[in-house]
């Protein structure tokens, strides 16, 4: 049974999660109706915004268990692979960490009974939208580098 | 913020108003969600207060640069009403209140009803939520505004609004500095509620205005018991208490409100009154589901970790 993914951050779930939650993120902006997107036989759901953001909870949900489940095991076997995780690594953790933050403060501004002031609805949005930008490109530059969370 | 609480204070306990509960001021200054009654009995369709919001509000009405830049892909069609100001039949960028007239019989009596329309300023808007820019938010006074310094048109809010209120103007706004062919289209305009005014201790001028006294502005929970109070003497019906989750502007009528909604023109800028179901609600109820998950997964870590340990030890004993 050598399935276990390397890291908190990998594996065939993981990515397809992500890939999920960056179109159905990507879905919140009125583009996809805009550029044609949704015109495409059965992809008029992509204009769906209402359809789109449940489906961001959803994965979000998902995504948030499988994330926490794997760094609660992680934590359970301290020093193991600190050492290992690369500069790169780090930085993209750190997004993640903001990345995670502002989504779940946005999720608790959409409640009722919740309050956030405008000034920081705007940091909230921009910020959530920035860091899943920027880890975009950080995933992109460990692509260029070759490298990935850990240290091979 | 403290300053234009107490100004409101006085303000308020200065304009003698009957169209301003007592109670006001404090509410506002605890930074309670204020409401709007509006009696539709006592309406006469008179436009006052259409007028007045025009003049209100005219120096926030968009002042667009021409010609608007080529959009991309060229099916994407500005918004211009700049040559069209005057319009007040329906919702305009310029034209934030209209009013709806229903000529109705309702049990052998023929009425005319007259609805001033405008934003209801929910209490879990869906513009602001769903805006993925920041820029339509609900203020703590229960007023729901978008930034025309932020906002880039791209009409979500509209789509998303269960009686499509905001209205676009193109040529202007924040996406002519960003990417005016490819992104955004000019800005959302809507009812603000006039908030300079509720900040300086003024009441909002269609209100203000009004030689039939039609609304009220105060605390939520009052205005919501006053508009029971008047829907039971009048034999009446109320909308906005509970549409949409709950709004901040109530109507009340001698006319249930789906007759009057067969009776007024619908259409663009001429929104219904038909029955509106939470459109929040499956997001309030997920919301449980994605703040839990970080606690369930580490909980789930740590449970697996215990068996883990016991099973290892089982094993040891065993071995
Ligand atoms: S000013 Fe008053 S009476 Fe006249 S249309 Fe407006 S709400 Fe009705
Ligand atoms: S009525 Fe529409 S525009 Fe006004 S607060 Fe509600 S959702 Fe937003
Ligand atoms: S509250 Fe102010 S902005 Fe809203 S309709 Fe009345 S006058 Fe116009």
């Amino acid at each position: 049974m050598n399935k276990q993914p390397k890291t908190i951050w990998s594996g065939r779930l993981f990515n397809f999660m992500v890939f999920g939650l960056m179109f159905t993120g990507m879905a919140q902006m009125p583009i996809f109706k805009r550029y044609y997107l949704a015109d495409v036989p059965g992809f008029g759901w992509t204009a769906d915004f209402y359809l789109n953001h449940i489906l961001h909870y959803i994965l979000a949900t998902i995504l948030l268990f499988i994330i926490f489940y794997r760094l609660g095991k992680f934590l359970r076997q301290p020093g193991r692979e600190i050492e290992l995780i690369t500069p790169i690594g780090w930085v993209k953790i750190f997004i993640w960490a903001g990345l995670i933050f502002t989504g779940i403060l946005r999720v608790l501004k959409n409640q009722p009974n919740i309050f956030f002031s405008p000034q920081v609805v705007v940091f909230l949005d921009w910020g959530h939208l920035g860091f899943a930008i920027i880890l975009g490109l950080a995933a992109l530059l460990g692509k260029i580098l070759g490298q990935g969370y850990l240290r091979d | 913020m403290s300053i234009s609480r107490r100004k409101f204070l006085q303000g308020l306990a200065a304009t003698g108003l009957t169209t301003v509960l007592p109670s006001t001021a404090k509410a506002a200054s605890r930074g309670e969600e204020l409401a709007t009654l509006l009696d539709l009995s006592k309406c006469i369709g008179c436009g006052a207060c259409v007028e007045a919001c025009k003049e209100t509000n005219a120096h926030k009405f968009p002042r667009p640069k021409k010609p608007f830049p080529k959009m991309y892909p060229s099916r994407v069609k500005p918004s211009d009403w700049s040559d069209k100001q005057d319009v007040d039949d329906r919702l305009t960028p310029y034209n934030w209140l209209y009013i709806q007239t229903a000529y109705v019989t309702w049990q052998g009596e023929e009425y005319e009803i007259n609805i001033p329309r405008r934003c209801l300023h929910c209490q879990n808007p869906p513009c602001a939520n769903l805006c993925p820019w920041g820029a339509a938010a609900k203020q703590a006074n229960g007023i729901v505004r978008i930034n025309d310094k932020i906002c880039l048109g791209g009409a979500k809010c509209k789509k998303v609004c269960p009686w499509h209120i905001p209205e676009r103007q193109s040529g202007v706004g924040l996406y002519l500095k960003l990417l005016p062919s490819f992104a955004g289209n000019g800005v959302m305009y809507k009812c603000d509620r006039c908030f300079g005014r509720i900040n300086q201790g003024l009441v909002p001028a269609c209100i203000e205005v009004c030689p039939q006294d039609v609304q009220t502005i105060g605390p939520r929970d009052e205005i919501v018991a006053k508009a029971h109070k008047l829907a039971k003497e009048m034999g009446g019906y109320i909308y906005g208490e509970k549409e949409n989750g709950g709004t901040n502007t109530i109507y009340v009528s001698p006319v249930p409100f789906d007759v009057l909604d067969k009776a007024i023109e619908k259409g663009p800028g001429r929104p219904h009154l038909s029955s509106v179901p939470n459109s929040m609600a499956k997001e309030e109820n997920l919301a449980m589901a994605v703040i839990g998950a970080p606690v369930a997964g580490l909980a789930a870590a740590l449970l697996t970790g215990i068996s883990k340990v016991s099973q290892d030890k089982q094993g040891d004993k065993d071995e």
